[in-house]
């Protein structure tokens, strides 16, 4: 009967011993690595008996700020696979030329590619964000947690089961060969007829449920929660920014899913919407995924904008300068960030007045960029600047955002843009902002907030040596890539057959190796300031002369963040108060209602893998059972009436007391 | 969502009733509830009729009036079931709408032209009248 090949397809669909990469040396070698270190860190967590602490303090939290933290750590997790990604592409375009034809075959180079791609934009860059909004919003402005607290653990663990699936794909089958945008035809069933794509679907839309929910949330939060007093035009900038991404997040990634829903019609049941037959028209993907596609840079890139701000006002010991303008230019930057869309496809045919118009539009958009960059140099301008790690970080990124940008405004210039197009500058061109913006910004972030997350600062060494391997080994590997581009080399090539280019990539290769030593140099950092944590110790809460309200309560924060909600008279709230004098409320605390975990959302998150894994390998009742039992798990959920407690009065005034303790040892 | 009630809850608690960000969003009435669903069924009725009683002869025509009636629904279903005004949530909602409409109306108008000429310049083989004849 188990031979009987219908009853097998019914039960594994298109799964076989087949799709298992043993043929694939490097794949097994991962695989054998991935367990054993797998099997270490479940055996470590059985030996200490930690289940039960993660699962109740953790797992099911809806505290925003373990959400947060969580989120940070599964992007370090994805950085770690995306970066290895990259250096196995380094090694490949070093060694590979002439005879030599590397250690990648092709089809493995383009899904290494592929995956790079996907894992660094969606689950390293956007965990980072949500990671850090996530964490600090409610703090910045006086919350007790977000809108909805459920929501916000259900939208991470919908991330994590993207990231899981597209983990899947590196042992079970294959991941898209495609690139990270899965343009097609050749993404559709004709050219793509394994499950690749399908992992690429499935969990983007996963990890889109997530991320949108997390943006209807956070709005919610920034809307209706903030303190008294905190009127908008005096919320801190980060919070700016944050409502500004969280709204392109809610009003971008709807158009995500529907495209990748017609891709998976085309793919499943046959329809033609971007087929080259019938009808169909893949232009059309190219220009809907763009739609969204480019509101989601500026997603990345203005909370970091607002990270940036904060870090330059505290370490300058200045308000920050043109605080309105900046304002404003946020919310320039995210309208013009819908009408720009069509530069990624200058070249695609769309002709003279189209592209003059795109091109004027994202022209535009570099001033508002640079009124921002001009704020934060007039706020260090006769500023007592203190070059803290997170301070370095910031003009780190501010010299190296700069290039990146103008490169941008040549690739905007749509007859340069014939010439650099799909060539290693453009490649050079987007890593020089993202890393120079974005990923410079998140260590500046994790540096500046860190002691408020775990009540204790990094340590210093070892982010130092961490920033400038970094800073130097981007020059290294970024720099080869524009002369390369301009000489005409284009993306996504395994081998080249011009030795004269080899040099170039030598060198980009180097400064892989030179980034790989920043990434070790942070995980160093964590771990020696974990270790040297008393000496590292701030009681305070405030340990840089914080500005915002997030400095103003103990660090780590208690569950309830503040135990009477703050009064804000000024935009830099915290530092107002510091200077009139505040007092500390000692006395009057009662009993502080809050949200009860559960485990609903973890739930919901692995059910949605099984669900994905029933869709990807065509095995219907896999997919059919998963997706009824989601919801009923979460029409259940609503008849949860046992959601939320009172912190009684008294553990209150026990936590507060210490804390009184704490400050008047300090004094 | 079913966090709702949650968040309500924790609203009250966290002592935030007091900062003024207007009103709440008002609750419909059963007349509300009624005129709305009563206004959708005659809405949703008016197309069936117009096609299946061929009222008007041309194709287009009777397509457009169907649009049309999908956007009159719409603001229905907007005004009696999300209880939508400009006063709601201290104009948040208002604001809210008058952004998506802006964003819907850049993405439509946008792809539209952006489309035309793409179809226009890259695939002079696949006009609509050229479909047609193929096999």
């Amino acid at each position: 009967m188990f031979s009987n090949p219908d009853v097998l397809k019914f039960i594994f669909g298109k799964l076989s011993f087949d799709s298992l990469p043993f043929h694939e040396p490097i794949l097994v070698a991962t695989f054998i690595g991935v367990m054993i270190g797998g099997i270490v860190v479940l055996g470590g967590i059985t030996y200490l008996g930690k289940w039960g602490y993660l699962w109740r303090e953790w797992i099911t939290s809806v505290d925003h700020k373990k959400i947060g933290i969580m989120y940070m750590i599964l992007g370090v997790i994805m950085l770690l696979r995306g970066f290895a990604d990259a250096l196995m592409m380094r090694g490949q375009q070093a060694m590979a030329f002439g005879e030599n034809h590397g250690y990648l075959p092709p089809h493995h180079y383009d899904q290494v590619f592929t995956a790079h791609g996907v894992i660094m934009i969606f689950f390293v860059a956007m965990p980072f964000v949500t990671g850090l909004m996530n964490f600090v919003v409610p703090l910045q402005i006086g919350a007790r947690d977000v809108s909805f607290p459920f929501l916000n653990n259900f939208s991470f663990w919908m991330t994590v089961a993207g990231a899981i699936t597209v983990m899947i794909s590196l042992f079970i089958g294959e991941f898209a060969r495609t690139g990270w945008l899965a343009y097609p035809p050749l993404s559709g069933i004709a050219y793509s007829p394994d499950v690749g794509v399908d992992y690429y679907i499935w969990s983007l839309q996963i990890a889109g449920i997530g991320t949108t929910l997390s943006g209807v949330n956070l709005i919610a939060t920034i809307v209706k929660m903030r303190a008294q007093g905190m009127t908008l035009m005096k919320m801190p900038v980060f919070t700016w920014t944050a409502l500004c991404t969280n709204v392109l997040i809610v009003a971008t990634f709807p158009i995500l899913t529907v495209t990748l829903a017609l891709l998976t019609l085309d793919r499943y049941v046959g329809t033609n919407f971007f087929t080259t037959e019938f009808g169909g028209n893949a232009m059309l993907y190219v220009n809907l995924i763009w739609i969204w596609g480019h509101p989601e840079v500026y997603i990345l890139i203005l909370p970091i904008f607002g990270v940036y701000s904060e870090i330059v006002s505290t370490f300058c010991g200045k308000r920050l300068f043109g605080y309105t303008s900046m304002v404003y230019a946020t919310v320039v930057i995210t309208i013009l960030s819908y009408i720009v869309w069509l530069h990624h496809f200058f070249t695609m045919g769309s002709g003279a007045s189209v592209n003059s118009f795109f091109g004027i539009t994202t022209m535009i958009i570099s001033i508002p960029t640079g009124a921002k960059m001009f704020n934060w140099l007039f706020t260090m301008y006769k500023g007592r600047i203190r070059f803290e790690t997170p301070m370095i970080w910031t003009v780190g990124f501010m010299l190296t955002f700069v290039i990146g940008g103008m490169t941008g405004v040549m690739l905007a210039v749509p007859p340069a843009d014939f010439v650099l197009h799909n060539s290693l500058f453009l490649i050079a061109h987007f890593h020089n902002v993202i890393i120079g913006g974005v990923v410079f910004g998140v260590f500046a972030g994790i540096n500046f907030w860190f002691p408020k997350a775990f009540g204790f600062k990094l340590d210093a060494f070892w982010g130092k040596c961490s920033f400038w391997f970094w800073l130097i080994g981007f020059y290294f590997a970024f720099m080869p890539l524009y002369v390369l581009g301009l000489m005409g080399v284009t993306r996504r090539v395994s081998h080249f057959d011009d030795p004269s280019l080899q040099i170039w990539f030598v060198v980009a290769a180097f400064g892989a190796v030179l980034i790989a030593a920043g990434i070790g140099c942070f995980v160093l950092q964590i771990f020696f300031s974990i270790k040297n944590r008393e000496k590292l110790r701030d009681v305070t809460g405030d340990p840089w002369g914080g500005r915002t309200l997030e400095w103003s309560t103990s660090s780590p924060p208690p569950d309830y963040n503040f135990a009477f909600s703050p009064v804000v008279r000024d935009q830099d709230a915290w530092w107002d108060m510091k200077q009139n004098g505040y007092v500390r409320p000692l006395e009057g605390f009662k009993a502080i209602h809050m949200p009860k975990n559960t485990g609903t959302g973890a739930i919901l998150g692995a059910l949605s893998i099984a669900f994905g894994f029933g869709m990807i390998w065509h095995i219907w009742w896999l997919a059919a059972v998963m997706f009824l039992a989601m919801v009923v798990v979460g029409i259940g959920h609503t008849f949860n009436y046992n959601r939320d407690f009172h912190i009684p009065a008294n553990e209150v005034i026990e936590a507060e007391g210490k804390r009184t303790r704490l400050l008047g040892n300090q004094a | 969502m079913s966090a709702h009630p949650e968040a309500h809850g924790a609203h009250h608690a966290h002592g935030h009733d007091d900062h003024g960000h207007g009103d709440a969003a008002a609750h419909g009435s059963l007349k509300g509830y009624l005129i709305g669903f009563i206004l959708s069924v005659i809405l949703t009725a008016i197309p069936f009729w117009l096609v299946m009683a061929n009222v008007i002869d041309s194709a287009t025509g009777t397509a457009a009036a169907i649009m049309a009636l999908g956007v009159v629904q719409i603001i229905v279903h907007m005004i009696y079931f999300l209880h939508m005004n400009t006063r709601s949530e201290g104009g948040w909602t208002m604001l809210a709408l008058i952004f998506t409409l802006i964003l819907v109306a850049i993405t439509l108008s946008g792809s539209l032209w952006v489309m035309y000429h793409l179809n226009h310049n890259m695939m002079p083989g696949m006009s609509p009248e050229l479909m047609r004849e193929m096999p």
